[in-house]
């Protein structure tokens, strides 16, 4: 009898060990993650132009945290849809069309000269890219610009373009070399030419 | 004096017999020059000139922008004809602003004269040489003065000279040498007084026997403290990183400077122009440019102007016609390929390789990596190239940072070697700038977000503020009315003109709103547009009434208050209503003109309502501008100067914004505040006017 | 005047991977001939069966993955796959032998996997370690080193005569020629000592000079393969001090139960594996220190399966073993890069 006993103890003393051995590796190797709202909205490009009919890219976030498609955003195309389905652990999906298709960075210009000083334009800008005061000629500041779009449509005189971000010789990138052999699931196609030389 | 060694490197035909045979040629001087404003690292340099003017031979063009820059001087006497984008030598083949100089054939130079540097204050020094463009003639061009203006926190051990030039077929520092080696050596005494550092080496490669000996013989002439090593021949010696690590034995920590421990490498050519412009104040203007290749019959050294075409360079060393098919510029392996010969020679062109079909064959299509090794035994920095050339295919660019493919210095040492023939400098350039653009589009979305933030909280607070106000505005009315209901009479009626005010705005807006709602409709042909059409005659109605009522009561109480308002506030509104309707107008007129469906006659209607309404406006415009000169103001000067000082402002936020030395931000925020402060009072000026 | 726009560099040295593949194929000569001269026509047989058939494996793979047939074909990979099969396999090995093994190496081993370069196990031996598993028999019959076989001296059989072996493969035929391999002998001594059976066997006796000749004949290939740079020494040097290291004390301890180290190196196919087969590039480690560690592996399992375990011979699965290791061992023996206090090891970024 007072070997069961023993053994009970024992056990209990061991759970009781381990039990708080446990809970102080709970609180002492805590993880603090960025919730995942701050990491979704990391991956984000924050171009706060609402096409994903969400008035920026927080609350598209959030969204996409309660368990909204993660394919609502243009300016972040494929690239973003793919770092979000990594992150979030699930499948990769295209872009939905319905919210606009990836295009090339864009930039604003406001034709100064025909600017009339409105300032409807700074007030619809989310990123405050826009410089001027009423009845003062208005300037994007091209830093700052996030392409988003949204100060085209308030101008009443239509002197916003979107001109796409020249490439110059210091934001020009290396192109990618030619792939010339590929692995098994993805290489039927004839993508080989034999080289003419 | 002990000479180490470094991992890897290679042995490729050297070809450098060929351009060492003649000694150096002097360039005759070309018709135009064309000199690109960004030769290096960091921001291009401003014009100082503009198109039309005349220069002279070292006469400063451009001047720096920011610290890591170099000022651009006229290689010889001319007259700027452009300003404009040009071929640059650069690996994009794109065009970049560049100053074309027509030569006038003089070569007049401007007054120039030599420094004692002894005998001037370290600082001043440091700006003469930034003054005179000296950069960097070996590598990437960069600034020669930030180099050896080292803050006090680096205390430079030791000075390298770097006169290895471990490229195949480049001979330029090489002839340098054995013609000008005592000129080199007065430069190193420059570096040396500016540095102070403890031993100073000459690092050069064991194939050059004969520039050893001109260094040798000038060394035993001077008295200077330089060890001269000589380095067996190994591709890339040359390189920053590995010349260090064969003279010291030390490796500069990844993603350190060499100056992080000490040390400091300069070029000999960048040496021997340092001494051009200190002891003979003679700016950076011209360099030795190798011109080889088996496409040219007589391959040699050229004493070149910078902004020299490349075209020119190539017939003074007799192109055979027909045979270039590959132009480098630069070494083989570190080279860029030029698509066009009209590229001019820039401060860091060294070589211009005219290589034949058979010389350079274009390389053969790559085959799969078989992870032979040869790469890894073969690289410099110690990497595992084929690991890289793996997640670059796959586009792992994490895991490519993380084997380090920042270390490379794309010495092409691994493409040399590979019997597969892949193109691995390629994708790790490739990489390096797929990664690159995707952390700066990075920080700029943490900036955006960082903005839109910042917009969206004090929306926050302006809202709250408004309904704060609108509390208080509210709670002072009822206090009024409260105090009025003791008051007399005559307020009243001041109170109802307040009102019939309210009434008459509110009914003019409606029938603004309802006039544009109607002329869309028109515009656009829409139905219903005899009810707008009604409504707008009701509220026209509605609207005089208003006015009218207005116009009384306000005529019976002019006697008591009416302010004499001075004729300039009442062109105001005006003016601005005009102009506002003028490019509304304009904007119609090209939407009309752009949608074709629209007949003739409407565009002719509208055309001439745009002429009118300019015409309105210029005439108000000129009103005003009488106005004010018979208030002594020239309106239009003072308009141009508003907005120039606009632009100023503008532009020094962008300065503050792009520097990021934190002396240089003060700097430029103290010149903010004053320009900001120059636009305030020249807009106090124009505000009556307007 | 066009002008190709590029990156650098704009030269290269003028080694292709079909050029070091033919540099191997040159060196493979002096040891087929050897063992021709030793072991009879079988072997040139063999090696035309396993040329064909894996060359035909290789174009039928490569049209099924729609790859330019002759380009891959001219990169002797396949061509290097099959020698190295046929000269593993008995001469007198029946025809299919050798059919099945080049439809396993190629296809399995190597196609399945994505083609050259992407094979994690040395296709030859993914082959004859299978054709070993399954057809223990026909794997093991290697005939008695002809300078045995008459007392009149050296007389290989006409071609014809192995022809008909290969061909029509009657297994009565086969028994008349086969014998144990000298390794074998040593091992299945039936209680005598190692002396014992060096004085007493027949094989042993007049068969071993064969062997240490074919034995130097690999010898020498490798070693021009290694001045030309087809690989580095690591190695098969690594391997042969390994074998030679751990047989010679075993030996020392007991002289009786054990090889020793000198036939140890020279009996087997010690030397075609350390310069053949465990330095192909595609499947070993690709580090210098990576490919000691890899060969120390080698040599340490072929002394194992040698001594204790039940195949004749060990080469195949102790390279196969090290090929699965490979991956590991690269990863732990990465350079430490310039500029860097230490290698780039562990899980960060993995
Ligand atoms: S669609 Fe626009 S607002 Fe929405 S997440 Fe993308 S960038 Fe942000
Ligand atoms: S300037 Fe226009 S396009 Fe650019 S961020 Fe502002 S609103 Fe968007
Ligand atoms: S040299 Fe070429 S084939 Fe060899 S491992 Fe490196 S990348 Fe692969
Ligand atoms: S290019 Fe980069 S990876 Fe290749 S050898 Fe040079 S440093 Fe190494």
């Amino acid at each position: 009898m007072s070997s069961v006993a023993l053994a009970i103890l024992v056990l209990a003393i061991l759970a009781l060990i381990f039990g708080v051995i446990l809970g102080f590796a709970a609180v002492r190797f805590k993880v603090e993650g960025d919730p995942i709202v701050d990491q979704i909205d990391a991956l984000l490009p924050q171009t706060q132009c609402g096409q994903c009919g969400h008035p920026g890219c927080r609350p598209y976030a959030e969204g996409i945290a309660a368990g909204e498609a993660i394919n609502k955003c243009p300016p972040g195309g494929q690239t973003t849809i793919d770092q979000l389905a990594e992150l979030l652990n699930v499948d990769s999906i295209p872009l939905d069309s319905e919210h606009g298709v990836e295009d090339v960075r864009k930039i604003a210009y406001i034709r100064e000269d025909e600017c009339i000083g409105c300032t409807k334009c700074i007030q619809a800008c989310p990123v405050d890219a826009i410089l001027g005061a009423a009845k003062q000629m208005h300037t994007v500041i091209v830093d700052e610009c996030t392409g988003c779009d949204l100060c085209v449509e308030p101008c009443p005189v239509d002197c916003i373009d979107m001109l796409p971000v020249a490439t110059t010789t210091l934001n020009w990138k290396w192109p990618e070399p030619p792939q010339t052999n590929n692995l098994i699931a993805t290489d039927r196609q004839p993508r080989f030419e034999e080289n003419p030389s | 004096m002990k000479v180490f060694s470094f991992h890897g490197g290679i042995h490729p035909p050297e070809n450098k017999k060929q351009s060492t045979r003649a000694s150096v040629r002097t360039m005759p001087i070309p018709k135009s020059l064309v000199i690109p404003t960004q030769q290096h690292l960091g921001l291009a340099a401003d014009p100082v000139v503009s198109v039309g003017d005349k220069v002279l031979k070292g006469q400063i063009i451009a001047e720096p922008v920011g610290r890591i820059s170099a000022s651009l001087h006229a290689p010889t006497s001319g007259t700027v004809t452009a300003i404009e984008a040009q071929p640059v030598p650069h690996a994009s083949g794109l065009t970049a602003e560049c100053i074309v100089i027509e030569s006038d054939g003089l070569d007049q130079w401007i007054e120039h004269q030599a420094i004692d540097y002894k005998g001037i204050e370290r600082s001043a020094l440091v700006n003469q040489i930034r003054q005179m463009g000296i950069a960097g003639m070996g590598g990437a061009g960069f600034p020669t003065d930030v180099k050896l203006n080292l803050g006090s926190d680096h205390i430079v051990t030791t000075l390298i000279i770097n006169a290895a030039e471990c490229e195949p077929y480049i001979t330029a520092d090489d002839m340098l040498m054995r013609e000008h080696a005592s000129e080199i050596l007065e430069g190193i005494k420059i570096i040396q007084h500016l540095l102070e550092p403890t031993h100073t080496l000459i690092g050069i490669e064991d194939n050059k026997p004969n520039a050893i000996r001109a260094l040798n013989e000038a060394l035993a002439e001077t008295d200077i403290d330089v060890d001269l090593v000589v380095v067996p021949t190994k591709y890339p010696s040359g390189g920053e990183r590995q010349l260090i690590q064969l003279l010291t034995g030390v490796e500069v920590p990844s993603g350190k400077i060499p100056a992080d421990i000490g040390i400091v490498v300069q070029n000999v050519g960048t040496a021997q122009a340092l001494h051009r412009a200190i002891n003979h104040g003679e700016p950076l203007i011209q360099r030795i440019v190798t011109v080889t290749g088996e496409a040219v019959e007589h391959p040699g050294n050229f004493w070149t102007l910078i902004g020299t075409p490349f075209s020119e360079l190539l017939s003074a060393a007799d192109l055979k016609p027909g045979a270039m098919h590959r132009l480098v510029m630069g070494g083989p392996m570190m080279g860029v390929a030029a698509e066009t010969d009209s590229i001019p020679v820039i401060k860091t062109t060294n070589c211009l390789i005219a290589a034949t079909d058979s010389e350079m064959p274009e390389a053969p299509a790559a085959q799969p990596c078989i992870r032979c090794g040869m790469c890894e035994q073969a690289c410099p920095a110690q990497l595992l190239p084929q690991q890289l050339y793996w997640f670059a295919k796959g586009k792992e660019f994490e895991k490519a940072k993380n084997h380090n493919l920042f270390d490379c210095i794309e010495c092409g040492a691994c493409a040399y070697v590979c019997p597969s023939s892949i193109p691995l400098v390629q994708f790790y350039r490739f990489t390096k700038s797929e990664i690159r653009a995707e952390e700066l589009e990075q920080r700029k979305a943490d900036h955006a977000r960082e903005r839109f933030e910042a917009r969206q909280a004090r929306l926050e607070r302006e809202a709250i503020e408004k309904a704060e106000r609108r509390k208080a505005r509210a709670a002072e009315a009822a206090k009024a009315q409260a105090e009025r209901k003791k008051q007399s009479s005559s307020e009243t009626a001041q109170d109802d003109t307040a009102a019939l005010k309210t009434a008459a705005a509110v009914a003019r807006t409606k029938l603004k709103k309802a006039e544009i709602a109607l002329k869309n409709a028109q515009d656009k042909g829409l139905d219903g547009v005899e009810t707008l059409q009604a409504t707008v005659d009701k509220l026209k109605q509605a609207a005089t009434e208003a006015e009218q009522a207005l116009q009384n009561s306000s005529t019976t109480e002019a006697v008591q208050s009416t302010p004499t308002k001075s004729e300039p506030k009442e062109a105001k509104p005006d003016l601005k209503a005009l102009k506002q309707q003028v490019s509304i107008m304009r904007t119609k007129l090209k939407k009309a003109e752009a949608a074709e469906e629209k007949d003739e006659s409407e565009i002719e209607a509208l055309k001439s309502r745009l002429e009118e309404a300019s015409k309105a406006h210029t005439d108000a415009d000129n009103a005003l501008i009488e106005l004010a000169q018979s208030a002594g103001i020239d309106l239009k000067q003072l308009r141009i100067d508003v907005a120039m000082a606009k632009v100023a402002i503008t532009k020094i936020e962008r300065a503050i914004s792009k520097s990021d030395d934190e002396t240089e931000q003060e700097a430029l925020k103290t010149d903010l505040e004053s320009a900001k402060s120059h636009f305030a009072q020249l807009e106090s000026q124009l505000k009556p006017y307007e | 005047m066009s002008l190709i726009r590029m990156s650098s560099p704009h030269v290269t040295r003028s080694n292709t991977s079909s050029g070091v593949m033919q540099l191997v194929i040159l060196a493979m000569i002096p040891g087929i001939l050897a063992l021709t001269l030793f072991f009879g026509w079988g072997t040139l047989i063999q090696v035309a069966i396993c040329l064909a058939s894996g060359l035909a494996f290789e174009a039928l793979a490569l049209k099924m993955r729609g790859l330019p047939i002759s380009r891959y074909l001219g990169d002797y990979s396949a061509t290097v796959t099959a020698l190295l099969l046929a000269v593993s396999i008995p001469p007198s090995a029946p025809l299919w032998i050798g059919i099945v093994g080049m439809f396993v190496a190629i296809l399995f081993a190597k196609q399945v996997y994505g083609g050259i370069g992407n094979n994690p196990f040395n296709p030859a031996m993914v082959a004859y370690a299978l054709l070993l598993v399954s057809f223990p028999v026909q794997m093991t019959s290697w005939n008695l080193p002809y300078v045995l076989s008459g007392s009149e001296g050296w007389s290989i059989p006409a071609i014809s005569e192995s022809l008909s072996l290969i061909f029509a493969g009657s297994s009565q035929m086969m028994d008349a020629y086969t014998g144990a391999t000298p390794l074998d002998i040593l091992r299945n001594r039936d209680g005598f000592t190692t002396e014992e059976m060096w004085r007493s066997n027949q094989t042993l006796i007049e068969g071993a000079a064969a062997y240490h000749a074919l034995s130097a004949a690999w010898f020498m290939g490798g070693i021009y393969l290694i001045y030309k740079k087809v690989f580095t020494w690591h190695t098969p040097v690594s391997i042969l001090v390994t074998l030679g290291f751990v047989s010679a004390i075993a030996y020392g301890v007991d002289p009786s139960n054990f090889v020793d180290p000198f036939n140890h190196l020279t009996l087997g196919a010690t030397m075609l594996a350390a310069f053949f087969i465990a330095t192909d590039p595609v499947s070993s480690a690709t580090s210098n220190r990576g490919r000691i560690v890899f060969g120390m592996g080698i040599g340490l399992l072929i002394f194992i399966i040698r001594t204790w375990g039940n195949y004749p011979d060990a080469v195949a699965f102790s390279v196969l073993l090290m090929n699965l290791a490979a991956p590991m061992i690269d990863h732990y023996t990465q350079p430490r890069s310039y500029g860097h206090k230490r290698a780039r090891l562990g899980p960060k970024g993995e």
